[in-house]
């Protein structure tokens, strides 16, 4: 399998956009923490371009990889390999790209201004965050045909996950407000992996306390080490459930 | 040596595959003959296993290949039109394919690298090549393996007058040592100078499938062009 990643990972590694991700992530990164002047500061902005940035070029880009690679993948499926290997090649590809251009892009940066757990729950987040997108765009992907529709498809996802979602939850909360819905917002959190990461990053910074009673709840679970390793487990989940997925589908599909 | 037996696929209304059932052998090249979108295409990509069957069997040296992939180890494709990352080079092109799948194998058949002296442009990358020079690479690979069976979808299409002469030639010899080559074409002289037998896919069912002499007895022309457009009137009637 690792023949063709390292083929799939080259390749992509070449291309303009990845690089060009690269240095958008650089300049934001140190522009913000030079502007801000505070590293706390600097963090919470980065902290929001990362989250609405990280997940749309990589559902995107991924997206966009895998629809013109469609006579590739054609041609490597007609060698003898398993298919479940290439769909798996193409994703460990991807996401090895995209982990690596967020590495350099977020992590130099972070290492220089703000070398602490805040900096460094950031940086995984951020690399959790991509490979999860890279995880459901292949999804996607594999379950439409017509390249414009995938790529539609994608965006709405995206969409859904940085925008309507909170939106929903919020119209919840107000809807509900007279019932307890502190622990319901852990469950909320959980199933929207830029939710869980935004919250994994506040907590690790000062300023949770500004989060009400629902952000000491939070801080009550997810400070704990027990905390820590569920909110692992999830983000984890929200890449391979969705690769598993697409593997099934990939196996018994029609090029 | 090749055989499929009610070999069905729909997609959606359309039954692109209807209860297709032949058998080839090594040593024969088969012309895969019919319009556009009769099934060729499908059928070959059953074989591949890049569409899977709905129904019916495929088997390769008399064992069951559908579900399976290391049977394509025998398979030589040239596809109809070949995209290759646009980042990598020729050369890395050929790397990649002969790693893998030439595990364990020494001797390529680098006759066509030779002839379309594919080292002169090694170094470029696939994006800039023009699709001429794609499809040389795409048969370079296909025969590289000296595979069994050679599966080449319109060849000919996109290559200059010469290059399609080399293909042809190597088609030629590959048969002479007793390969299974299946083609698919729409310029009938080519498929007349290369193959010993046709197959004629229409709607998805096999209209026929004959050697081309027998064909061209039948109907009592010379030509294979002829010979169908004679047989394809009968038919209308």
């Amino acid at each position: 399998m690792f023949r063709i990643v390292k083929y799939v990972l080259y390749d992509i590694l070449q291309n303009r956009m990845v690089i060009g991700y690269t240095l958008f992530l650089l300049a934001v990164s140190f522009g913000l923490f030079n502007l801000s002047g505070e590293a706390t500061k600097g963090m919470v902005s980065l902290l929001n371009i990362i989250l609405i940035v990280t997940p749309l070029v990589s559902i995107i880009f991924s997206t966009i990889h895998f629809y013109n690679a469609t006579e590739f993948i054609e041609l490597l499926a007609a060698q003898p390999i398993r298919r479940s290997v290439l769909i798996w090649s193409e994703f460990l590809g991807l996401a090895g790209a995209l982990t690596l251009a967020v590495s350099i892009g977020i992590g130099i940066p972070v290492i220089l201004f703000a070398p602490n757990a805040t900096g460094i729950t950031l940086m995984l987040v951020a690399v959790a965050l991509s490979v999860s997108f890279v995880a459901i765009a292949l999804l996607a992907s594999v379950l439409t045909r017509d390249k414009a529709r995938g790529i539609g498809v994608a965006l709405l996802l995206w969409f859904y996950f940085a925008l309507l979602y909170d939106a929903l939850v919020l119209f919840l909360m107000f809807s509900f407000a007279d019932y307890p819905l502190e622990k319901a917002m852990l469950a909320f959190i959980a199933l929207n992996p830029i939710d869980l990461g935004r919250v994994l990053v506040l907590l690790q910074m000062d300023i949770s306390a500004l989060m009400g009673y629902t952000g000491a709840l939070f801080r009550e679970f997810l400070g704990t080490g027990w905390g820590i390793a569920f909110a692992a487990l999830v983000l984890s989940a929200w890449a391979l459930i969705p690769i598993l997925l697409a593997v099934r589908v990939f196996r018994k599909k029609d090029l | 040596m090749l055989q499929s037996s009610s070999l069905s696929k729909s997609f959606g209304k359309l039954k692109a595959l209807d209860q297709v059932s032949v058998t080839m052998q090594a040593g024969q090249a088969v012309s895969l003959i019919g319009p556009n979108g009769s099934g060729k295409t499908t059928f070959i990509k059953c074989l591949l296993g890049l569409v899977i069957p709905d129904a019916g069997v495929l088997t390769l040296h008399n064992k069951a290949i559908l579900g399976t992939w290391n049977y394509r180890r025998h398979i030589g494709y040239m596809p109809q039109i070949g995209r290759y990352p646009d980042h990598m080079r020729v050369g890395q092109v050929f790397d990649m394919i002969r790693e893998i799948r030439g595990a364990g194998q020494h001797d390529f058949d680098d006759d066509l690298i030779k002839a379309y002296e594919v080292d002169k442009f090694a170094h470029k990358a696939m994006r800039t090549l023009s699709g001429g020079t794609r499809q040389k690479v795409s048969a370079c690979l296909a025969f590289l393996f000296d595979p069994e069976v050679l599966i080449l979808d319109e060849p000919t299409a996109g290559l200059d007058p010469l290059a399609s002469e080399i293909l042809k030639e190597k088609v030629l010899a590959e048969k002479g040592k007793g390969k299974l080559i299946l083609v698919t074409s729409h310029i009938l002289s080519d498929l007349e100078e290369l193959t010993t037998d046709v197959l004629y896919i229409m709607d998805g069912k096999v209209q026929f499938y004959q050697p081309i002499a027998q064909l061209k007895s039948r109907t009592g022309e010379e030509k294979l062009n002829r010979a169908l457009a004679s047989i394809m009137r009968q038919e209308a009637h």
